[in-house]
């Protein structure tokens, strides 16, 4: 069981880089949509697994859940990339990351559950 | 690239693990308020704030060093879906008010755990250049 979780960790930090990388190229500006989009896409996933986790072996909820979504999305980055706007003086986009980290990522841990319940 | 992923890949799967150790060990109180996770989240951003504060003013840590500590295992260790579909749940179980505290404390005191830990990271980092002059 730990050695899955871990597997599920390691694809989910991998993943979250990529998206990282993949999204640094293209976007402009200071604004972190990576960690954005990661913890957005993140929470639906999650959602969506917590809903089915009845259907699920624990095996399963555990690598996904606890592994990939818990690792693809992060709280730390979230916390350090704020802080670092605020402190740049940019206090318009640290106080709208922080808004629309919390309001969409929990409109998107209802969406999954809500869609999974259907 | 093929290297940077094999140092955020082992930094995640301890960080992964250390989250899961801890969530198993850190009893959850009777009203389901997730403690665990909490503590997870606030100690990640303390110490990812110090970590690249400190990191960034020093030419000895490698960007290596910063992709597996940073990325992959405090990135790891910490979880933003978790948060949101814990308190998702709350409100289901009709505990409004459990959730309201739950993400008022987990955003505040994360931001106030960032702070915390980039000050220090300063403090310690003009220690360091202020010994070596």
């Amino acid at each position: 069981m730990i050695l899955w979780i871990g597997l599920g960790g390691i694809a989910g930090a991998v993943s979250r880089y990529c998206v990282g990388v993949w999204l640094g190229k293209k976007a402009q500006g200071t604004f972190p949509w990576a960690t954005l989009l990661v913890n957005l896409a993140g929470s639906i996933i999650l959602g969506l697994l917590a809903g089915y986790s009845d259907r699920l072996p624990e095996a399963v909820y555990r690598m996904l859940g606890t592994g990939f979504c818990g690792a693809f999305t992060t709280f730390s980055t979230f916390g350090y990339e704020a802080v670092t706007l605020a402190g740049n003086k940019r206090y318009i986009q640290a106080f709208s990351y922080v808004l629309i980290s919390v309001m969409l990522g929990l409109a998107g841990a209802w969406t999954g559950i809500y869609i999974a319940a259907q | 690239m093929g290297k940077n992923l094999l140092f955020v890949g082992a930094g995640g799967f301890g960080g992964t693990l250390l989250r899961y150790g801890l969530d198993e060990i850190i009893p959850a109180p009777l009203n389901g308020f997730p403690a665990a996770i909490l503590f997870i989240n606030l100690a990640g951003c303390l110490f990812l704030g110090w970590f690249l504060t400190y990191c960034l003013s020093s030419s000895n840590i490698s960007a290596q060093v910063r992709l597996f500590i940073g990325t992959g295992f405090t990135g790891a260790f910490t979880t933003f879906s978790t948060f949101t579909v814990d308190t998702v749940r709350l409100i289901g179980n009709g505990q409004d008010a459990v959730a309201v505290i739950y993400v008022i404390v987990s955003v505040v005191g994360g931001l106030l755990m960032s702070c915390i830990g980039v000050w220090l990271g300063r403090k310690m980092s003009s220690k360091r250049e202020g010994a070596a002059v």
